[in-house]
């Protein structure tokens, strides 16, 4: 099994969230964040105040997968939240060891 | 509850110790009620009855000047508009460009600012800038409103205005000018915003009202009121009476001096007195709601005509130029600040124009029935660009921390005002010119240089006096109670340590 994390621009959630939809994945989890990578922060301007914004608005997307679908995945995120300017985002790939679906007490590929 | 006992016994050392000062002036009355004849108010007398009493009167001697209820209506509803100009106004305004920690210890210290300010008014401040002292400070001949109305036998003195024969209540003078008292002490809420002590503001207040507002009010606005002036002979006896700044013949129509330049210092004073608030200049100090702020400034600019325009004190020709001055001269200053921005700064910012409002509309205060179209206009765009100098190049030569630019917008923009004035009152320029024998009430002009020199003198006395009382004032803040909290509760901020509550929740 796999864990996969991508930080992705806000406004791409939607297209994402579609994409992964379409190929099988059953759940996503989302979470608002900040962060910089190379596309670096802002400055605001508060009458004679200047201040550098370092931490842009992403959005975080945490999906658990069965090996096999990783390509699949990594492609759909890839294709939906790309706008071909910098601050798309990346994608981090985990081995995952253990899933537990709490209801049923499932374990594995199963309780995916 | 050790403070609030400190706090009565400064109340009661201001009290006690003032009359020290002014004890040998304490002549009769003249205030701007020269003119002591009451109004009868009987609720079944008609208009037929008192046009009778008024025609008996004018066979004995000349009919005393009746206030008439057009200007009572216009005055009373600028006086409205004007504690509007404060609560919530500038309260939001300055609320809005705080952190979101801090948000109602700025609502808080002007809300009770402005009730403390009303009180004291009422009590001693009246009284002490606007009745017949000495030069520098009136008396106590209306402590309590003494004499100013007499509610049992329904008798209502009479303040003058500009125009001969022309009253209006005294009680609604005395209301009209409490604004003007509250909004000033308000104004310098701004400038120690985000790290004072709740009581030191408190103590601050009292002091500096007592001993920098009222007296440079009394300077510049007391006079004995045009219906005095009967006899030519009688016109260097009556300036005697006069403030000091008003017999060097000083025009401030609204309060430049006495409400911004006074303000704005004390503000200066105490951004250096208190210090910088923690992390200043390193950590982001983000305004959390400029949305509030724009409302706020907006809220601003309607009261400000009733600030303004009631500051001709009779529903005129007088107080229709202040009224499209104001209006003009603000949405200059909004276009020239906001272009201004733009140009030497990148992007034309919300908080810009809503500063560029007030930057207008403190720099025509002034000049609002003292000068024509032509003088708005130029004072408006030169506000705008003055005052984001002076909040950008002038604060950082300054080195203060004066939190929401007390002094960039409100000195600056004053004094820019106060000496522009000079310049576009003249006739030449399409300004009114001013009144010149108040016997005859004719107007005329001297020169441009001699009147920004008086316009100066004016200026430069403001700041002397106002910067000292507040060096004195905050001292004594000091010493009470301290102006400074502790690190802690100022990085945790002053609404949850000082007022017991949070501005925001979920």
């Amino acid at each position: 099994m796999k864990f996969v994390t991508a930080i992705i621009k806000p406004f791409k959630l939607d297209e994402v969230r579609e994409a992964l939809s379409a190929i099988g994945v059953q759940g996503v989890t989302v979470t608002e964040v900040k962060g910089f990578g190379r596309q670096k922060g802002h400055t605001e301007l508060y009458r004679g105040a200047e201040y550098v914004v370092d931490f842009l608005p992403k959005v975080k997307i945490e999906v658990a997968i069965k090996t096999e679908m990783l390509e699949q995945v990594i492609e759909a995120i890839e294709k939906s939240a790309n706008t071909g300017k910098i601050g798309d985002g990346k994608v981090f790939v985990f081995d995952l060891e253990q899933v537990i679906r709490i209801r049923t007490g499932e374990t594995g590929a199963e309780a995916l | 509850m050790r403070k609030l006992i400190a706090l009565l016994a400064l109340l009661g050392a201001v009290t006690l110790g003032a009359p020290g000062i002014v004890a040998a002036q304490d002549k009769p009355a003249a205030t701007t009620s020269t003119v002591t004849e009451t109004i009868k108010v009987d609720a079944k007398a008609g208009t037929v009855t008192e046009t009778v009493k008024m025609e008996e009167k004018t066979e004995a001697k000349p009919a005393a000047p009746e206030p008439n209820k057009g200007d009572v209506a216009w005055m009373l509803i600028c006086t409205v508009i004007v504690i509007m100009m404060s609560i919530p106004a500038l309260a939001l305004f300055y609320g809005g460009m705080v952190r979101a920690k801090n948000m109602l210890s700025v609502l808080m210290q002007v809300f009770v600012t402005f009730s403390l300010i009303t009180v004291l008014w009422f009590v001693y401040g009246y009284s002490l800038a606007f009745t017949e002292g000495n030069a520098f400070i009136g008396g106590f001949d209306r402590l309590f409103l003494s004499g100013a109305l007499n509610v049992p036998a329904g008798e209502f003195a009479t303040a003058a205005t500009f125009s001969k024969g022309v009253v209006i209540p005294e009680i609604v003078f005395v209301a009209f000018q409490a604004t003007f008292a509250a909004i000033t002490c308000c104004l310098i809420v701004g400038a120690f915003a985000e790290r004072i002590k709740f009581a030191a503001v408190l103590i601050f207040m009292v002091v500096w009202f007592t001993f920098a507002y009222a007296p440079i009010a009394h300077m510049v606005w007391f006079w004995p009121g045009p219906d005095a002036y009967t006899d030519p002979k009688l016109v260097d006896q009556l300036n005697a009476t006069a403030g000091l700044i008003w017999q060097w013949g000083a025009l401030d129509f609204a309060g430049g001096t006495v409400v911004h330049i006074n303000a704005g210092i004390a503000g200066l004073v105490g951004a250096y007195m208190v210090g910088k608030r923690i992390g200043f200049g390193r950590e982001a100090m983000s305004p959390h709601n400029l949305p509030l702020t724009m409302v706020g400034a907006a809220l601003l600019w309607v009261g400000w005509f009733g600030f303004n325009a009631g500051s001709a004190l009779e529903a005129g020709n007088s107080a229709a130029l202040a009224f499209i001055n104001t209006l003009l001269a603000t949405a200059c200053a909004v276009i020239a600040w906001s272009f201004g921005e733009w140009l030497f700064k990148g992007k034309p910012s919300m908080l810009g124009a809503a500063s560029g409002a007030v930057a207008g509309l403190v720099a025509i205060t002034p000049a609002a029935g003292n000068v024509g179209i032509p003088g708005a206009f130029v004072i408006g765009l030169a506000a705008g660009l003055v005052c984001l100098w002076g909040v950008n190049g002038l604060k950082r030569l300054l080195g203060a921390d004066d939190s929401l630019d007390v002094f960039g917008v409100h000195a600056v923009g004053g004094i820019l005002g106060a000496l522009l004035t000079g310049v576009f009152n003249a006739p030449s320029l399409g300004g009114p010119g001013f009144v010149t024998d108040w016997v005859t009430a004719a107007t005329g002009f001297s020169s441009i240089g001699e009147q920004v020199w008086i316009q100066a003198k004016a200026v430069l006395l403001t700041i002397v006096w106002s910067g000292v009382v507040a060096a004195i004032a905050y001292k004594i803040a000091d010493a009470i109670v301290g102006l400074r909290v502790t690190e802690e509760e100022e990085r945790e901020g002053l609404d949850v340590n000082y007022h017991g509550e949070s501005a925001y929740h979920g």
